[in-house]
């Protein structure tokens, strides 16, 4: 009798030690699975939103880069954009020529003669809220997160101002707050499209050259644009899984 | 206008090509070239020391502790200029309790403590408790109390005893190995993981930063090797140095190789980034690079003490040879933590442009700050010279008659 209380014994601490061995090593790999980070690709429920560029009707006025500006109190300096955008100037020559003077807020000017142009055109930029965005991944505090409707957003109550998501951005969105001193970026508008509104930059658009919506409802503006127009991401070889379509992307853009 | 952006005013008329409008300041500064270089001294340093006592590398014996002291000493501040490079430095604790797993950044306070706390403190500890026990039965006043905190009530220093204070030191020491790689060459997946960015962006960062910390590290104790002996009017052991100048040349040579192998493979594979990377090189990065890093730096070192191995000189002179290399290749791999550092943020991520970058004397990303975390771990390395003297340590009778 005594015996087999000491067996049973015996055979619970055995069987506690396995669960707690087995817990100890399952805690040291989770943090290894946290590596596979970009392999994965995410399967979404509900909204999950996007943009959609159509630089054929981008006329470059900046007048998105200027309410953006405006809505979400970007420094005015120069040197701060959640939004911008670039003028592409090809010359016959084959050499590329770009200008963002003050994010194209001001206008551009040419600079080159008609006649030596190839190709000449505007791309608006901003962040592009990747599925695999790699200023989220290497956030060391997790203050730059994903929303559930894939939004790459900052909670800058908790940046540390490290600045590694701005270099492990591909797309120069990001930039530090001079007077917050913590990193700030496009939410596309997320407080404006959580109320049904639309993001800022979109609204003013004079020739409707952005087309916001939700990827997971098929009768979506960003839809019905992806599919009536052949469209292209920047740098698809990061493998970042932009959510800013481009039709008429041309393959000099960076 | 404030005062943020006036300088930046000033960089736009510097602006070389196209960049992207957010890119026109560095984020990464002087203070983030000084984290790789610190923590590379600290893990060449300890590798060293291990040479001696895991390598069994005897005739290394007299530099086992100031090198151990000496890592310790820059560890000690090894992450000051992390913490006074963020915009909000209070908050920097939160990396500790909200880890965010998939940063490569994330673990490196983890990292650290491991490597502060588990290798370094617990090995000098093991070396140093019986000369800590003797010291606190020998001396008067203060100094009588602080020994014997040290000792931490551990104050047994029979020879079986002692023999477990060896034991288990050498087992930290064969921890210490692989933890001094996990150190620097973690440092060096921060930065080499960011596919952003083609100038760091290669498999070989961690291991070129495992090679580069062992060459600046065997460095840092050669002088200070030399300058101990010198400020205590002592006869240098020279087969001791002829030995580390040895190791010296072979890191410098493999340092040398991969550093080769990673710009071949770039050039022969010559990708979408080339051109800009092209323009860098032989632009910005000329003097710091091919001068500093590569030319001063690392060749002529290696001429230099390749040549001592072959033609021993008079001591004199080699000694003075000796010196003027290590200070050389100290300086060399500071500048090779500039030209990935700073190199890696000149060009813009469009690959159209550079962005320019001016080295303020002051402010927190100054020269002076930098100084700073410069002077402080010297400092400190002098204070733990004056609290457990190497050369003041108590001879090894009881130690050795305990050695199996």
């Amino acid at each position: 009798m005594a015996r087999e209380e000491i067996k049973s014994r015996r055979d619970f601490l055995s069987r506690a030690a396995l669960v707690a061995g087995g817990l100890f090593i399952s805690g040291g790999i989770s943090p290894f699975k946290s590596m596979l980070y970009a392999t994965e690709r995410k399967s979404t429920k509900g909204p999950w939103y996007a943009m959609g560029i159509d630089l054929e009707s981008c006329i470059g006025c900046g007048r998105c880069a200027d309410a953006c500006k405006t809505e979400n109190n970007v420094p005015r300096e120069p040197f701060y954009f959640r939004t911008w955008v670039e003028q592409y100037t090809i010359l016959n020559d084959g050499s590329i020529h770009v200008e963002s003077p003050n994010g194209g807020i001001d206008g551009f000017t040419q600079k080159f003669a008609d006649a030596e142009i190839f190709k000449s055109f505007f791309v608006p930029k901003m962040c592009n809220h990747c599925a695999k965005s790699p200023c989220t991944q290497v956030c060391p505090v997790g203050a730059t997160f994903e929303s559930p409707e894939g939004i790459a957003l900052v909670d800058q109550t908790y940046c540390l101002g490290c600045r590694y998501c701005v270099q492990a951005c591909p797309y120069g969105c990001r930039y530090i707050h001079p007077e917050k001193k913590v990193v700030d970026k496009c939410t596309m508008c997320y407080h404006r499209i959580t109320k049904g509104l639309l993001p800022a930059c979109v609204e003013v658009c004079p020739k409707q050259a952005k087309i916001f919506g939700d990827l997971n409802d098929p009768k979506s503006e960003i839809v019905k644009f992806m599919k009536d127009h052949s469209w292209q991401v920047l740098k698809p070889h990061m493998n970042t899984e932009p959510k800013v379509f481009y039709n008429q992307l041309r393959a000099e853009v960076r | 206008m404030g005062p943020h952006y006036q300088h930046l005013y000033d960089m736009l008329s510097k602006v070389d090509g196209y960049i992207y409008p957010n890119e026109i300041e560095l984020n990464w500064s002087i203070l983030i070239v000084l984290y790789p270089y610190i923590t590379g001294l600290v893990a060449g340093a300890f590798i060293l020391a291990s040479l001696e006592r895991v390598f069994k590398v005897k005739v290394l014996k007299p530099t086992y502790t100031i090198a151990l002291l000496s890592a310790l000493a820059f560890l000690l501040v090894a992450t000051m200029p992390l913490i006074s490079h963020l915009g909000k430095p209070m908050r920097f604790f939160e990396i500790m309790i909200t880890p965010h797993f998939t940063s490569a950044m994330a673990i490196f306070g983890f990292v650290y403590l491991w490597y502060l706390m588990v290798v370094l403190l617990l090995e000098i500890w093991f070396d140093y408790r019986r000369d800590l026990v003797l010291w606190s039965q020998e001396k008067k006043g203060i100094m009588k109390h602080v020994y014997k905190i040290l000792t931490l009530g551990v104050t047994d220093i029979s020879p079986n005893a002692l023999k477990w204070d060896d034991k288990l030191g050498y087992a930290l020491t064969v921890i210490g190995i692989p933890s001094a790689f996990l150190l620097h060459g973690y440092v060096g997946f921060i930065f080499g993981s960011v596919k952003a960015n083609p100038w760091w962006s290669t498999v070989l960062m961690p291991v070129i930063f495992i090679f580069s910390a062992m060459v600046s590290g065997i460095a840092l104790v050669m002088i200070i090797f030399m300058l101990v002996n010198y400020v205590r009017k002592q006869i240098i052991d020279m087969k001791c140095l002829d030995m580390i100048a040895r190791f010296l040349l072979v890191a410098l040579i493999l340092d040398f190789a991969l550093e080769g192998l990673d710009q071949v493979h770039r050039i022969y594979e010559a990708e979408e980034s080339f051109q800009i990377l092209d323009l860098l090189v032989k632009g910005k990065l000329t003097y710091t690079l091919f001068l500093f890093q590569w030319g001063l730096g690392m060749l002529v070192p290696i001429v230099v003490l390749a040549y001592l191995q072959i033609f021993r000189s008079n001591l004199r002179v080699r000694k003075i040879l000796y010196f003027i290399s290590a200070f050389m290749v100290l300086i060399g791999i500071f500048f090779m933590r500039w030209n990935v550092v700073i190199g890696g943020q000149l060009f813009s991520k469009s690959f159209l442009g550079f962005t320019a970058f001016k080295l303020k004397l002051v402010g927190t990303e100054g020269v002076g700050m930098a100084a700073v975390w410069i002077v402080l771990p010297c400092l400190i390395l002098l204070f733990l010279f004056w609290l457990l003297p190497p050369w003041k340590r108590h001879p090894e009778e009881v130690a050795g008659e305990t050695e199996p």
